[in-house]
């Protein structure tokens, strides 16, 4: 058992300020273009089940103001310590009040009205989740318009329930309320914000 | 810069702030409270814009300054050398060269590219503030997208004046659903920011609020059919540079009423 | 003459230059020192304490000599200061019936246990310039002291609540995570905590008009004096290690109480009501302010009307700081020359078509707005 005072064996990021500074500018690059694949290039050596993009998000997103909620399969690892002790995030059991979600097992994930989508006064108030999914490829797949995107690009995720594109657009119907979503393959990320409309 | 954190803020500070911008950028313009911290400049003076540079630029960046659309005036020299001093960036004066533009009161005449974010400094982000006081009921407004009274302003100068009198920070649709300010740039420059590939960063230091236009996002400056929006055209011409369509100075050249039209792009 | 409106880095550079030169005075005369600035103009270092929200008499000071006794830039110095130190947590509530009282007075009732305490005061000073002090080197006489009462000394209001005249303190709350206005955007409504917060970095200027306002009729509550205290508090802290409170400092603070009627409503029958007050140093103006406007302010909770600028929470949050009212009347000193020209370019259109007698124009027929 890992002690919460015990430094955990894998390091954050080898520079924290340069490091998040880039994670961010990648994160601020694939949300201002939905659909956008971007190499976020972290070097960060999460514990399992963490990719790298995902651990990077967290690094640089995450912090003691910010519950976060885990998936069973990343809350029962190193992960949680490993969080603790570089995000100091308080770590909820319950998806509803966290600001911020992480799914390492997408196929087993809640729907997404399980986390909170915003008031209509405060819509920022709302989760953004972080799906790690099998792969993601440019040019085939959805089709997404919407705000970010000129006119339309596609975008092809693996590893996603049957159900996630309908719960896009259920999601999509509550603007300006919704959930933000990042999807993580490896160390690369793209963004479903909620104003973008996802077809097919 | 001893004994400060890279490019001043703190990184708690900058985490909050970077979670507000995604959020912005999520929710094409619609302010996003931030817990704005407090500057070693003056509110008023582009703190907010500050706050929101400082959270993004990296050792890699190239940033450009420019107040009023130039890059030497005081305050733009000001935060310049405080970018320089706090985070040791290159700047520039040249508009291609920046990856950031951080800017008061103009849009550069060049258009900004899909790769450079443009960082507005917003002195009220509230588009409905001098028709309603109250924030509270400013935020009920935007919840319900009651834009009513701003519509009524707007027909009642057409009614009074023959055209709406608004000639800087004029009113915006953002995306179709939030009426936003787009900070005191002159009506000039509201088309350069409607479907425009750079992403715009709004930050209002004093007033708490960060908000944002993503690229490719529609802004419609509010107009009527038979009153259609328009821009202000000049009959003269850069006396430096001869230019005919760019956003002029008048400078008043003696005590006879003599004057010139300059610029105000610098670059 | 067109780079004369424009300023420069090498302008600016000299205009730093200029300013370190006139805050040093005639340099035939002693530089004053920051020892002399906190223990010679302490109520000065008292404003700037509570206002900037920072209690360290030393970097108070130091920013008053370097804001030339400008103390409104002193307080912005302090608090650009203050936003870069590391947050370690909050303290455990200060005990004001434990203080080290120096002065202690009550309006409510001619004698109180423990007494009243004249201390230092200005209150009964003649208001006459005393030509004297115009020489140096002159040390005052020593002022009699009574021995201090190292007893705990009781606030005032607790007899009135002994007797359940008056609102007994809510403390549902004590448990409750401290707000930090300087880490937080307000939202509203607000608590009171908040506002008391925000209150005591408030401007006193502001607080002062606002509470003298209450006094004319603007939001009447009927305010006593209850009781107001001067002197030292302990500052404890509980570390996450110890989970116990250790003593790590001592502080200056003056306390108000004001007592205020309450007629009673649907659920509560006539009572006297709470405004309070509290400030770094010896700061009974400010106090008394600020308590007039906590009173004020809790107007919607205790089921009055909200009429007067003094029960308006927003409108007092909003206009109370004054670093962010002085920036922003100030900023009005940048360059606005490109909203300037808008404005010169619409302001001759209208003219010049007013001047040709073109009839104003037809209303619009349709809004087009809000479609894309």
């Amino acid at each position: 058992m890992t002690s919460l005072l015990a430094v955990p064996a894998a390091p954050g990021f080898a520079d924290p300020v340069g490091d998040a500074q880039r994670a961010f500018r990648g994160l601020l690059d694939a949300i201002a273009h939905p659909g956008r694949i971007v190499s976020l290039d972290a070097r960060v050596a999460a514990p399992a089940p963490l990719v790298p993009a995902a651990a990077a998000a967290l690094l640089t997103l995450v912090d003691f103001e910010t519950p976060l909620w885990l998936d069973a399969a990343a809350a029962a690892g190193d992960a949680p310590a490993w969080l603790r002790f570089h995000c100091g995030a308080p770590i909820v059991a319950d998806p509803s009040p966290a600001r911020f979600a992480l799914v390492s097992d997408a196929a087993a994930m809640p729907r997404l009205d399980a986390f909170a989508p915003g008031e209509d006064a405060f819509p920022d108030r709302s989760a953004t989740i972080i799906v790690q999914v099998g792969d993601l490829h440019a040019g085939d797949g959805w089709r997404l318009a919407g705000p970010g995107i000129e006119t339309t690009c596609r975008l092809a995720v693996d590893g996603l329930p049957d159900w996630f594109a309908d719960a896009l657009r259920a999601n999509r119907a509550l603007y300006p309320c919704g959930v933000d979503l990042f999807l993580a393959a490896g160390d690369r990320i793209a963004a479903l914000p909620r104003t973008t409309l996802v077809e097919g | 810069m001893d004994g400060y954190n890279f490019a001043y803020l703190d990184e708690q500070t900058k985490r909050m702030i970077r979670r507000a911008l995604l959020k912005a950028v999520a929710i094409p313009g619609y302010q996003v409270p931030f817990a704005s911290r407090e500057m070693p400049l003056p509110y008023g003076w582009g703190t907010g814009g500050i706050q929101v540079t400082a959270s993004i630029i990296g050792a890699d960046d190239v940033l450009k300054v420019i107040d009023q659309g130039a890059d030497d005036t005081t305050n733009a020299v000001s935060i310049r050398r405080f970018f320089a001093r706090t985070a040791g960036v290159r700047t520039t004066e040249r508009t291609a060269e920046a990856t950031i533009v951080q800017t008061r009161h103009r849009i550069p005449e060049a258009p900004l590219r899909d790769d450079q974010i443009i960082v507005y400094q917003v002195p009220m982000p509230e588009p409905l503030r001098w028709l309603e006081a109250r924030e509270t009921e400013t935020r009920k407004m935007h919840a319900l997208a009651e834009y009513g009274v701003m519509h009524v302003k707007l027909y009642e100068d057409v009614a009074r004046h023959g055209r709406i009198a608004t000639a800087y920070d004029y009113p915006v649709m953002v995306s179709g659903r939030y009426l936003m300010r787009p900070s005191p740039i002159p009506k000039f420059d509201n088309p350069k920011m409607d479907r425009s590939p750079m992403l715009q960063l709004f930050g209002a230091g004093r007033e708490k609020r960060i908000y944002a236009v993503p690229p490719y996002t529609t802004v419609r400056s509010l107009d009527f059919e038979d009153h259609p929006f328009d821009i202000q055209r000049w009959d003269q011409r850069c006396a430096l540079c001869d230019a005919g369509d760019s956003f002029l100075d008048e400078v008043i050249v003696d005590d006879r009423g003599g004057r010139i039209f300059v610029c105000s792009d610098s670059d | 003459m067109y780079v004369a409106v424009k300023g420069g880095e090498a302008a600016i550079a000299n205009s730093e230059m200029l300013l370190a030169e006139t805050r040093r005075g005639d340099p035939a005369l002693p530089e004053i020192g920051t020892a002399q600035i906190a223990s010679q103009l302490s109520l000065a270092v008292d404003r700037v304490m509570t206002e900037g929200s920072l209690y360290d008499r030393e970097l108070a000071a130091l920013a008053i000599k370097q804001a030339q006794g400008d103390l409104l830039e002193a307080v912005f110095l302090l608090r650009a200061f203050r936003t870069t130190l590391p947050r370690f947590g909050a303290s455990e509530p200060i005990d004001t019936a434990r203080m080290v009282v120096r002065r202690r007075i009550s309006a409510t009732f001619k004698d109180v246990p423990g007494g009243q305490i004249l201390g230092p005061s200005y209150d009964y000073t003649h208001r006459l310039l005393d030509f004297s002090l115009l020489a140096t080197g002159g040390a005052p006489a020593d002022a009699p002291r009574a021995p201090v009462d190292p007893g705990p000394m009781p606030h005032v209001l607790a007899l009135l609540d002994r007797e359940g005249l008056i609102e007994p303190e809510r403390d549902s709350d004590a448990g409750a995570p401290v707000p930090d206005v300087t880490r937080d955007p307000t939202t509203f409504p607000t608590d009171r905590a908040t506002r008391l917060q925000a209150l005591a970095r408030g401007d006193e200027g502001f607080l002062l008009a606002l509470g003298y306002s209450v006094q004319r009729g603007y939001g009447r509550n009927h305010p006593f004096a209850g009781e107001i205290r001067l002197g030292e508090v302990e500052i404890e802290f509980t570390p996450e290690e110890l989970g116990f409170p250790v003593t790590i400092g001592a502080a200056t603070v003056t306390e108000c109480e004001m007592v205020n009627q309450f007629k009673g409503s649907a659920k509560e029958p006539p009572q006297f009501t709470r405004g309070y007050g509290l400030a770094f140093g010896h700061s009974e103006r400010k106090t008394m302010s600020m308590a007039l406007v906590d009173r004020a302010l809790r107007a919607r909770e205790l089921g009055e009307d909200v009429e007067a600028p003094a029960q308006d929470e927003e409108f007092v949050l909003y206009h109370a700081d004054n670093v962010e009212a002085s920036g922003f009347v100030q900023h009005l000193k940048l360059p606005h020359y490109v909203d300037f020209q808008s404005e010169l370019v619409m302001i001759r259109g209208m003219r010049a078509a007013a001047a040709a007698g073109a009839p104003t124009a037809e209303p619009p027929l349709r809004v087009a707005v809000g479609e894309d």
